[in-house]
Parts: structure tokens; C-alpha cells; sequence
């Protein structure tokens, strides 16, 4: 056996062991949105109201046994209707399968929590309350994890400014630490790349990167470099 | 001065010296505790205090993020802070230095500012990195406190991000500098 193949194998294995897997998902399971693989890995997107049937089965069926919550996250996409994904992953340690389950809400919609499947799931979903405002229904203690006490605000959602609305200063007076208004002395700086007045996308010396990073259409002519 | 060696009586501000005896000391007694009120032995007394000041600095182990790492090297047998006599206490009532380590949160500045007032006098703060200084890389998070100076003062501030153990090392030579030359054991 060649190292090539000796290495390729394990590879080749997971792919079809997913993609079996991905087949029974998609006969076994009603209210799945879609099951495919992306970039290797397995993801289901399922329907709000039947995540917890589809949860509770992924950890109990014998031919899933999905027992580790690994991680819960959200995703804000502002333009779409619901506009939050809430994404769960999962690993199987009996078979060494990792899936990804992905549902998405909005502002109000309530997702049903999952802190009764695996009691890690509290705190993620604090945590996802907290950052884009995602509420769970049926966690007993949905409340603020990470931002400070008394924050306003869910910070990961997009449409929340990069620095707040309000900062923190030690008043003497007060003898307290108390919020202000934000005042910058320097405003953020974005810096915009494709704008002819500020896109330096090439250093002097530096073309041959640039060229690999861009593609070759965009090989900058020698005189323009000079 | 050197009238005051010959000890003669025919000086005119010693014509009328005492013989040695009771009434003799008694009059020296006086003179010493003259001596002490107008502060002549607290001058010295000062310095005593600020080398026994420099000599055991006390640092608050106030850790808050990488910088941490290498507040921890510059405690380690490399660069041994304890040379100094610098030995990390785990409550604010036995510190003089708050090492302020790390990235300073908005949630965490209250209790940074509890733990300074917990301090007995005389304290001093160092400022350890790019975030304590200014926020540094997070300077326009919505949950950093763009430099701890906005919350406790600050005596020197140690630029890096984060600073080698050797720059904390300097920092704090620095900081004994301050204390010799400003140092006082009067109240504010």
C-alpha cells in the first residue's frame, strides 16, 4: 500500500460513512428542510417545531447515538426573513460521527430548547440570548451570560454598532464606575481596499504575492508597478 | 566649622558651657528633642522608609488576559521577581502595586476598582500592556474600558503587547525610581 492511498482512506471512509448517514436521515426523518454534506461535513436544516423530535431521536436511536453537544451558535443574516440561524454540533462518540443541525428564527420566534437533551445547553443558549437575542422557550434561566450586568443590546447582531452606545469611566465623585455616552477622540478606521484613492493592493517589490493571492488577471503591468 | 572641633572655652557662644554632669544633660536631652521637631531625623527617616518601600513591593495579582502569561515569566526563576523582594499576594490588604494585566472589560472594572480602594496606603497601579494602557486592540469594542486609567491611577505605564517579562522587569525598576524620588511618609 502506497502512503497516497494509506492516507486517503480514512478520508474516503468518513465520506461514505456521511454519506449513508445523510440517506437515512432523509428516510427516517420527516419536517428536514435538507440534509447534504458541505465541505465534508453533514449538515441537517431543520423545521423550528421539529427540532426537539429530531434532537431527542439523533441522541436516543441506537443507530445515531449522537451523546455530546459539542457547541451552539448563532448567525445573523439581516436580509433574510428570519434573519438568525441557530446552529447545533453534535458528535457521536459510539460511531465517531459529527453532524451539524442548523434552524433558523427571528427576532421573536422562540426556539425550543434543548437544555433537557444535553444539560450543557444552558449556558450556550444563555450565551446565544445574550449575543443576538435568539429566544429559547423552555429554558428556565434565559439571562444574560457574557455582556455586562444591565447591558442594552445584543452585540452580534449586525446592526449593532462596532462600539456600543455607551463606555466606562470611574467617577470620583460617585465613587462609582459608571456608563457615559460614547465620545471617540479618533473615529474607527475602515479601511477600503477596492477604492482607487485608498486600495494600495500592491506593494512596490510585492507583486509576485499579489499576484498569487488575486489570480493572474489581476497581474499588475510593470509600468504601472514602477 | 571647624571652631566647634576645638571645644575651648573662650568661644563666645561656649563662655558659659556647663561642666559635665546632670545639668549638662539635661541640656543636651533638650537640644536632641529640639533636633527631632524640626525634622532633621525625619529626612533620613524618609529614605529608610522609601528603601524598605522599594525593597517589598507587594503586587495584587490582578491577571486579566495574556499578559498574564507573561506577568507569570517575570515571577518565574528566569527573571525572579522575588530578588526584589516582589512576592504576589492573593488580597488587596497585604499589597502596595496593583499589576494591572490584561484586557480591562467593562464588567470587570467595578471590581478592578474595589479591589484598588481595598489597598491600603500608599498603593501604586502599573498598567501592563496595550489594553490596561488604552484598550489597545480592542479599543472600540462596545465591552473594553479604553485604558484603566479611566478607572484607577495609573503610576507607570508598560507599553507591548504584551510586554516581554523583561519590559514588566523595567516597569517596575521604574516604578522603584518613582518611589524613591516622590515617595514620602506623609499622608496626601
Amino acid at each position: 500500500m502506497t502512503d497516497a492511498a494509506y492516507v486517503s482512506l480514512p478520508a474516503d471512509r468518513t465520506a461514505a460513512r456521511l454519506g449513508v448517514l445523510a440517506v437515512r436521515f432523509t428516510t427516517t426523518f420527516t419536517g428536514l428542510d435538507s440534509v447534504g454534506i458541505e465541505k465534508g461535513e453533514l449538515v441537517l436544516r431543520v423545521r423550528r417545531d421539529r427540532l426537539l423530535d429530531l434532537m431527542l431521536r439523533l441522541r436516543d436511536d441506537p443507530g445515531f447515538r449522537f451523546e455530546q453537544m459539542m457547541d451552539l451558535c448563532g448567525v445573523d443574516f439581516p436580509a433574510r426573513r428570519e434573519r438568525f440561524e441557530v446552529v447545533y454540533n453534535l458528535l457521536s462518540l459510539t460511531h465517531n460521527n459529527r453532524i451539524r443541525v442548523i434552524t433558523t428564527t427571528d427576532e421573536t420566534q422562540p426556539v425550543p430548547s434543548v437544555h433537557r437533551i444535553w444539560p450543557c445547553a444552558t449556558w450556550w443558549e444563555r450565551e446565544c440570548y445574550d449575543l443576538f437575542g435568539v429566544v429559547f422557550s423552555g429554558q428556565p434561566d434565559l439571562r444574560r451570560i457574557l455582556t455586562d450586568y444591565g447591558f442594552e443590546g445584543h452585540p452580534l447582531r449586525k446592526d449593532f454598532p462596532l462600539t456600543g452606545h455607551v463606555e466606562m469611566r470611574y467617577d470620583a465623585d460617585r465613587r462609582a464606575c459608571i456608563y457615559e455616552p460614547v465620545s471617540l477622540t479618533q473615529d474607527f478606521r475602515n479601511f477600503d481596499f477596492e477604492s482607487p484613492w485608498e486600495g494600495v493592493l500592491t506593494l512596490p517589490g510585492d507583486e509576485k504575492v499579489h499576484e498569487t493571492r488575486q489570480g493572474p488577471e489581476y497581474r499588475v503591468p510593470p509600468e504601472a508597478a514602477r | 566649622m571647624s571652631v566647634t572641633t576645638t571645644g575651648s572655652n573662650d568661644l563666645v557662644w561656649n563662655r558659659e558651657a556647663l561642666p559635665p554632669g546632670p545639668e549638662q544633660e539635661a541640656v543636651v536631652r533638650g537640644i536632641t528633642g529640639e533636633m527631632a521637631d524640626k525634622g532633621f531625623v525625619v529626612a533620613n527617616l524618609d529614605r529608610v522608609v522609601n528603601w524598605a518601600r522599594t525593597g517589598s513591593l507587594w503586587p495584587m495579582t490582578f491577571g486579566l488576559a495574556c499578559c498574564a502569561v507573561e506577568m507569570i515569566h517575570a515571577y518565574m526563576p528566569r527573571y525572579d521577581l522575588d530578588r526584589f523582594g516582589i512576592i504576589p499576594r492573593a488580597s488587596p490588604r497585604q499589597s502596595d502595586v496593583m499589576i494591572v494585566a490584561g484586557t480591562l472589560t467593562n464588567k470587570m472594572a467595578p471590581a478592578l476598582r474595589r479591589v484598588y480602594d481595598q489597598m491600603a496606603e500608599p498603593r501604586w497601579v502599573i498598567s501592563m500592556g496595550s489594553c490596561a494602557n488604552g484598550g489597545g486592540y480592542y479599543h472600540y469594542s462596545y465591552s473594553v474600558v479604553r485604558g484603566c486609567d479611566r478607572v484607577v491611577p495609573v503610576d507607570v505605564y508598560v507599553p507591548g503587547c504584551p510586554p516581554t517579562a523583561e519590559a514588566l522587569v523595567y516597569g517596575i525598576m521604574q516604578l522603584q525610581k518613582k518611589i524613591r524620588r516622590t515617595g514620602t511618609i506623609l499622608r496626601d
